[in-house]
């Protein structure tokens, strides 16, 4: 059947949309999607004796994520070890959540309440930390908070301690580091909620006899609610992959999933168990992205 | 009371030295132009700004230091600034659930509120599925639902089609007769202030130009801005002398005035179109005339080149309305003539 | 007695925190930068200004080495990423939707959504076994997965710019007789241009300041300065590092600022 020519055109347009979104797509398949796939598979193999793998399918890399078989009785028993870790890795990253929200929340608030001018350059203020290395930025805290460090060094000549405290190597360091690296991260679209909040709303509140407690539970809350779960979202997902702050901070010891999956590459050599974390990491990213994208499309339908 | 913005030099007088006392249960308008100061005013009385000067009582206890929410005022706002994320009934609640009011309370009294605003069908919609003309009404209910001693209602029809707005400002009247309160209404519409308010203040540049009745303010303008804002008016330069004002052809009209030159208005409605040469009648010439269905504009130069504009009414054979070009004299009706302060 | 008015948008207590928050997240970037200039090697207690540790790291050829290769990888990834984003762009806006198209919305922004550490060790196991049949070892591998992760920052500022602009401009160049080719080329791609140099600017930013891929991707002696800084991490305090920090903070204000100097103007 012969196309009419706006089909016709219709498809010649899909068709060059495709061809210019190609080179794009085929570089994102080959360097960022593709190689997921690989590591899915991994995650199906037999650990080799060296690292790598054996390349017949085996269960005992998912197996092992959970459960480790005591070399002795070889009877399967909870890991311990990785639940622990597993157990940091949320733990920390609910802290730092509610952290960084706890204080993000008035810092958005006063950067949406500015008037216009000062707005963008306090706007401008917080996305440079934002845009800068993170790994600066967790050398930075580090240079602050060491026993050598900026406050220690303070702290001692003001006398309100005699030796100097240990933060670093500790889940508190951790903390610290999360918060102060990712909290751009909450503000930024906490500030885009507010923006967009109609202040003239406030009035009505307050006119109503409202308090200012009042008026932010009843009335501010509920409105930004998307914004604070977006932005709880946007941190927490990176939290749970933390790599970087963790290692600096936590001295390789204190491991998050992040430095697990790496050991299981290094030194661990179980290549597998690595593959099978990092899917499951993956697993739970997609689904806490899911219900941010449900915050962010409710947010649309209100304004 | 006064309110300035900005500091030093910059002082910008948003209200300067304004001084009102309203009436409870009076239907009070505050009229001028936007930037009079009107607003700020309304929102000086709802306690979102604080005068830079004065005070403000409410029968007879000074409110000035009170926040908005410790005040027994209530505002409709422009905007109506209904909250999007609860129902037409949850903001009617709103302001008795800050009160602290017993649930059964709140309500009775929102359902008396939805009645009163006609909107008993709607109480769980949400008010982002509302048309305009209704949720103006639950801005209304949930504003009058406290029962404030005062409602303040802030331009809250502009934002209307003007079959709506006929329909809102009957609406308003008969919700301030039954409920007795007090209103505040500020508008820029002079229409709407004769026919709604028991008083008026004519507002500009941050000044009560004229309080009175709507009859006072319409009929006896005291000067140029009152005169020319509300209604339309006809302004005749004169010279005055011993209670005489010489107006243009060599007419004079005896009128209350001290002795030098004064503006006179007149509307135009009492001048009427006579024959050329009637003694008392200003001469002039016919320029052109507008037909406006009920009335006529007929636009007339009088002999020093000044142009009045003179209504008249259309009858049911047709009013002659003089050929441009031709000679007419123009009446003044008895008491017509206002001088106005410069 | 004058009291102050109600402030309708105040809540108690949030300006003093959102200030001290600003002054926590520049507090601990000014020090560093503060003592990259310290004579002596503290990080706390000042011993004079100095030069010196800009000196050592422009005097070490590892860091040298390591700022080639950032300098490099960064380059390519943003010119190779910037060209395939702009081609996206161009194909996935202003035009009715078409099917496939949120698909292709979802692998651009794919970077943004899967955690880094997880990318990385994809692409360790994957350009290990390429390694391993090609016998190449360069700093393609770098180069291309650099490219993949700056392809959804410089591709957002480009399809901002497109989505915003005005249809028809194109249709009056058509109706002045220009080819579909010359209304892009004259038309199109010089109203494109201040986007397209911030999406590079973007992507350069983001593949200078990457940490995790690199570190998994990278032969041995393919250190990048951010990689270079995490193995002497890993040591003992190297006060150099604070001058290599302060330095690649300095590059990136710069960008940054361009940036936004160049996404503003249109308003």
């Amino acid at each position: 059947m012969a196309l009419t020519l706006e089909e016709q055109t219709g498809r010649d347009q899909v068709r060059r949309n495709w061809w210019l979104s190609l080179p794009a797509l085929v570089i994102l398949m080959v360097a960022a999607i593709g190689p997921l796939i690989v590591v899915l598979v991994y995650s199906f193999l037999t650990p080799g004796e060296y690292g790598n793998v054996e390349w017949k399918f085996s269960t005992e890399g998912w197996m092992s994520v959970f459960v480790t078989k005591d070399i002795f009785d070889e009877t399967w028993k909870l890991a311990d070890a990785h639940m622990t870790i597993f157990w940091r890795s949320v733990k920390l990253s609910l802290l730092t959540t509610a952290l960084t929200l706890v204080v993000g929340f008035p810092t958005a608030w006063f950067i949406a309440t500015r008037p216009a001018r000062a707005k963008a350059l306090w706007l401008f203020l917080i996305t440079i930390p934002f845009w800068t290395n993170l790994l600066i930025r967790t050398f930075a805290i580090n240079q602050i908070i060491r026993n050598e460090g900026l406050l220690n060094t303070m702290l001692l000549k003001l006398g309100v301690i005699s030796a100097p405290l240990q933060i670093t190597y500790t889940d508190t360091a951790v903390l610290i580091g999360m918060v102060y690296v990712y909290l751009p991260l909450m503000v930024l679209p906490l500030f885009a909620s507010i923006d967009r909040f109609d202040m003239r709303l406030l009035e009505a509140g307050y006119d109503l006899y409202a308090s200012r407690a009042q008026v932010l539970r009843r009335v501010i809350l509920p409105l930004v609610k998307p914004g604070i779960v977006a932005g709880s979202i946007l941190v927490f997902i990176p939290c749970l992959g933390a790599y970087v702050t963790p290692r600096i901070l936590g001295g390789g010891k204190l491991m998050m999933i992040g430095n697990f999956i790496e050991l299981q590459f290094g030194q661990g050599r179980n290549w597998p168990l690595g593959a099978a974390i990092s899917i499951l990491l993956l697993i739970v990213v997609t689904i806490a992205l899911l219900f941010y994208v449900r915050a962010i499309n409710g947010e649309n339908r209100d304004a | 009371m006064s309110k300035h913005f900005g500091q030093g030099e910059a002082v910008v007088k948003a209200l300067d030295d304004v001084s009102v006392a309203i009436r409870q249960g009076e239907f009070f308008t505050l009229l001028g132009p936007s930037g009079c100061g009107k607003t700020t005013l309304l929102r000086m009385i709802a306690g979102f700004e604080s005068p830079t000067s004065g005070e403000i009582r409410l029968n007879g206890e000074p409110i000035t230091h009170l926040p908005p929410n410790k005040r027994p005022v209530n505002t409709v706002f422009q905007s109506y600034a209904l909250f999007p994320h609860l129902s037409v009934a949850q903001n009617i609640a709103f302001g008795l659930q800050m009160l602290g009011k017993p649930k059964a309370e709140v309500e009775a009294r929102v359902q008396k509120m939805l009645a009163l605003v006609r909107l008993e069908q709607l109480a769980g919609r949400k008010v982002s599925q509302m048309s305009g003309g209704q949720q103006q009404r639950v801005a209304l209910a949930r504003a009058l639902a406290p029962q404030p001693k005062v409602l303040l209602l802030d331009e809250p029809l502009s934002a209307l089609d003007l079959k709506l707005r006929k329909e809102m400002q009957s609406e308003l009247k008969r919700l301030q007769r039954e409920t007795g309160i007090t209103f505040i209404f500020v508008t820029h519409d002079q229409e709407e202030a004769l026919t709604m308010s028991d008083r008026i203040a004519v507002m500009s540049a941050g000044r009560i130009q004229q309080m009175g009745t709507p009859r006072e303010i319409y009929t006896q303008p005291v000067n140029r801005f009152v005169a020319g804002f509300i209604g339309e008016t006809n302004f005749l330069p004169a010279e005055v002398k011993d209670g005489q004002a010489a107006l243009p052809g060599g007419v004079t009209i005896p009128v209350m005035a001290r002795d030098g030159r004064a503006t006179l208005a007149v509307r135009p409605e009492l001048l009427r179109i006579v024959a050329a040469g009637t003694p008392g009648a200003l001469p002039a010439t016919v320029a052109d005339a507008v037909y406006f269905g009920t009335d006529s504009h007929v636009h007339a130069r009088l002999s020093d080149g000044a142009e009045v504009v003179v209504r008249v009414q259309s009858v049911a054979e047709g009013a002659s309305i003089p050929a441009a070009g031709s000679a007419v004299g123009l009446a003044i009706a008895p008491g017509a003539l206002q001088v106005l302060e410069d | 007695m004058r009291d102050r008015a109600f402030s309708v948008t105040g809540l108690p207590g949030f300006a003093t925190i959102a200030v001290a928050v600003f002054v926590l997240l520049y507090l601990p970037i000014v020090t560093l930068v503060v003592y990259s200039f310290n004579a002596g090697a503290s990080p706390s207690v000042w011993e004079g200004f100095s030069l010196h540790w800009y000196a050592l790291a422009w005097a070490n050829d590892q860091v040298k080495d390591a700022a080639m290769v950032s300098l490099i990888v960064a380059s390519f990834a943003a010119a190779i990423s910037t060209a395939v984003a702009t081609m996206a762009a161009l194909g996935t806006t202003r035009q009715k939707a078409f099917r496939g198209q949120t698909l292709i919305y979802v692998m651009i922004n794919q970077p943004l959504m899967v955690p880094e550490i997880v990318t990385a060790v994809a692409l360790l196991l994957v350009f290990a076994v390429v390694r391993q049949w090609t016998g190449y070892t360069g700093l393609g591998y770098l180069i291309l997965a650099h490219s993949a992760f700056c392809i959804p920052f410089a591709y957002l500022p480009i399809r901002a710019r497109l989505e915003s602009m005005d249809l028809t401009l194109e249709t009056a160049a058509a109706d002045l007789y220009a080819s579909r080719w010359q209304a892009f080329r004259r038309v199109t791609l010089p109203l494109l241009a201040p986007a397209i140099a911030a999406g590079a600017m973007l992507a350069f930013v983001i593949s200078l300041d990457d940490v995790v891929i690199t570190e998994f991707v990278k032969a041995p002696g393919q250190d990048t300065l951010p990689t270079y800084m995490l193995g002497q991490l890993r040591r003992a305090m190297n006060p150099d590092v604070n001058a290599i920090s302060a330095m690649l903070l300095a590059v990136t204000l710069v960008l940054l600022s361009l940036f936004y100097l160049m996404t503003r103007k249109r308003d």
